[in-house]
């Protein structure tokens, strides 16, 4: 079995997805028929070589393996846990119109992990020739993580910029820690520091140091990633109710501030009996899984549309059921209602109805009047996605933004409207994947090595 | 002065950019949960922040237990807005307890910017009552309450705020800064003399920089992150009733904390 039995791990924190042993990793890998068209590289945002570390497995060089897989990815622990496989190297695989594609995500997850176990520093053998030109990275998730690196491996001298007390952006703080260990995440933020980049941990840029400072105090070229960290909420009535989370408070107590071990880490959070998250994607997810392990009896999803129009990974939704989680499809709240002392103590649903599909190609949900109930709860956790947080925008000269807050960034290259800089992630995007995110921090570095080198 | 401490912190980076208003959020070690503490003053040669609290649970205790040459985990700003510093005419700057620290750095810029400044601090007692000096030193009037009598003119801050705003001179801006309840009853005696009044609010708070939600407060009706929007606002717009419920959320947990604190380290007064 290769995951944790969903029983015992609804109760627990540690990695629900276990990974192949050699024998499992060699047979998976002797699978793949190193078809001369290998679409699965197209399919992958940052082109890794996938028939090339395949064969390594398959060949037992473990080693070159781990050479091919980090020659195109920096972060490969972390890809082989998160990454959306499914939609998109797999999807294209040659295999995946007869049996079944070959299980790309498993095979990267196992070199990575193989490379952690089994090879002694953490540290690149790659030494390149240093240019003199420096660049500033702001935020230290997925997408600055992968810029970094490989920018750092074109020889320029580069200092990532973070704001929390430790790297790794959402990558500690979002994604929790039975789906993304978060001794992985360090230990691959070590490798890309290993590699020369520096890091500023506590440091808010656009507080501490503005964008247009770093550009006159010594930084050549400033790459933006500071994630879309601002929660959307309802604004519904009573939503500033004691117990209402937005799922970035409440991920943050929990994978960041691990509040799962209160009182010995000292940061606390609420889930009472009954929660209900509201969303359908993959923070959805990660928000009742970790309700669900702090202890609450029931622990609900609440979803506008139906089932297939979910965009989490059809993976999470699964392991999310197998847990005992429940899911009110085409359910919307309308108010939350509470006590006397600020606490909530129930939401107000209603139903939905599934019309014509509207712009994201999915059927718009139609409230159905009339059918208004209340639900008693204890804690509600907002999982609607994130805006953009203002705080590099409105104190950067001359950086257009998009009428959503997003910083305007020409997708190839990562270019923005301000000279010097560039964008990459959800703060060009808006919420997305952590593999988009690296796809945009590698597109960017090319551009960036482009400028520098005149 | 029982349990209320003045540290200088070296942050430079911080120091640097620090502005009157403004807040940073540390963390004291490795396992500590991260909370906010307003800025009091900086000293940009030095690379100093001076920043006050009161040891009223695990964090600030075991922050308190502290000694020169020991370090605070993290230490993050300045964040959060300036207070908006104008030539207002005449401006009243009212602290009560320790907040007379934070409220130092607004009254020193309010009164270089051109205005007429009179301050007024109040605490519990005589034992409370500290940085009058450096208050004094930089207004042009000092107003000191004891709730008491026990030093100073008996009474509340709001009766000298009331008795001003009563008088002949005009007073154009109240800058209120305190205990939640006392910049609310300070909101509530100037709203009748349509006095524009600057509160700086103090919710609970998790990374300080706008992601979490966590500090939301309601101004005007309308959902606000007093971190990023704030922390000063209209006092007269401030639900303050969702503030003292949301201040209050995890009374339990801040318990359960304290006491096995202090079961491991024994009492500290």
């Amino acid at each position: 079995m290769l995951k944790q039995a969903p029983d015992l791990r609804a109760r627990n924190f540690n990695e629900v997805a276990l990974g192949y042993n050699a024998k499992q990793a060699q047979a998976e890998a002797s699978r793949c028929i190193q078809c001369p068209k290998h679409p699965c590289i197209d399919g992958c945002p940052v082109e890794i070589n996938i028939p090339g570390f395949i064969k390594a497995i398959r060949d037992d060089d473990m080693p070159e393996a781990v050479r091919i897989l980090k020659d195109k990815n920096s972060l490969p622990g972390i890809c082989g846990r998160v990454c959306p496989q499914e939609t998109q190297c797999e999807a294209i695989c040659t295999l995946a119109k007869r049996k079944a594609p070959i299980a790309i995500g498993r095979l990267e997850r196992y070199v990575a992990d193989w490379e952690r176990a089994n090879m002694k520093s953490v540290s690149s053998s790659v030494k390149p020739t240093l240019t003199g030109k420096r660049v500033a990275v702001v935020g230290s998730g997925p997408a600055s993580l992968t810029a970094a690196a490989d920018l750092a491996k074109f020889g320029h001298s580069v200092t990532i910029f973070e704001a929390l007390h430790v790297a790794g952006g959402v990558l500690m703080y979002g994604i929790p820690e039975f789906r993304l260990p978060k001794e992985i995440v360090q230990n691959e933020v070590g490798y890309v520091a290993s590699l020369g980049v520096g890091l500023e941990l506590d440091s808010v840029v656009g507080k501490v140091v503005t964008v247009d400072e770093l550009l006159s105090n010594g930084y050549q070229a400033v790459f933006l990633a500071p994630g879309a960290g601002a929660p959307m909420f309802l604004n519904i009535p009573g939503e500033n109710f004691n117990g209402i989370y937005s799922a970035n408070e409440f991920l943050t107590r929990v994978n960041l501030m691990k509040a799962y071990m209160f009182p010995e880490y000292d940061t606390p959070v609420k889930v009472g009996k009954r929660v209900v998250v509201i969303g359908g994607g993959n923070v959805a997810m990660d928000s009742a899984r970790c309700a669900l392990r702090l202890g609450a009896d029931e622990v609900y999803i609440i979803y506008r549309r139906s089932e297939v129009e979910m965009p989490a990974r059809r993976e999470e939704v699964e392991n999310a059921m197998e847990e005992g989680i429940q899911f009110k499809l085409l359910t919307n709240p309308k108010s939350f209602i509470g006590d006397e002392s600020g606490q909530v103590k129930a939401i107000e649903l209603y139903e939905m109805g599934l019309g014509e599909p509207d712009e994201s190609g999915r059927r718009r949900p139609i409230p159905k009047p009339g059918t208004e109930y209340i639900f008693e709860i204890d804690v509600a956790i907002v999982a609607l996605g994130t805006r953009p947080n203002p705080i590099i925008s409105s104190t950067t000269k001359d950086l257009e933004t998009t009428r959503w807050g997003t910083i305007l960034t020409d997708e190839a290259t990562g270019k923005t409207s301000k000279p010097g800089v560039w964008c990459g992630g959800d703060m060009a995007t808006g919420a997305a994947t952590v593999i988009s995110a690296m796809g945009a921090g590698k597109r960017a570095a090319t551009n960036i090595d482009e400028y520098l080198r005149g | 002065m029982p349990n209320i401490h003045l540290f200088k912190v070296a942050a430079p980076n911080v120091a640097k950019k620090a502005q009157a208003g403004q807040f940073v959020v540390i963390r004291v070690d490795e396992k500590g949960e991260r909370i906010p503490l307003t800025i009091a003053d900086w000293d940009r040669e030095e690379g100093s922040i001076t920043i006050v609290f009161m040891e009223v649970g695990t964090t600030t205790h075991r922050l308190a237990l502290l000694e020169a040459g020991d370090f605070i985990a993290d230490f993050i700003g300045p964040l959060g807005l300036p207070t908006h510093i104008e030539k207002f005419g005449t401006v009243v700057c009212v602290a009560g307890g320790f907040a007379v620290a934070t409220i130092m750095p607004i009254a020193r810029a309010m009164r270089m910017e051109g205005n007429r400044v009179i301050s007024i601090m109040g605490a519990r007692n005589k034992s409370l009552i500290f940085w009058e000096g450096e208050l004094r030193s930089v207004s042009d009037q000092l107003i000191v309450t004891t709730d008491d009598g026990s030093y100073a003119r008996k009474g509340l801050v709001t009766e000298p705020l009331k008795d001003l705003l009563e008088g002949d001179e005009k007073i154009n801006r109240v800058i209120a800064i305190g205990p939640s309840i006392m910049m609310k009853f300070c909101a509530k005696t100037t709203q009748p003399f349509g006095v524009k009044t600057i509160v700086s609010l103090n919710p609970i708070m998790v990374d300080g920089t706008g992601m979490c939600g966590c500090c939301r407060v309601s101004v005007g009706g309308v959902t606000k992150f007093a971190c990023v929007d704030g922390p000063d606002f209209d006092g007269h717009q401030v639900d303050w009733d969702l503030l003292f419920a949301r201040q209050r959320i995890y009374l339990d947990e801040e318990k359960r904390s304290f006491e096995q604190w202090q079961s491991q380290y024994g009492t500290h007064s």
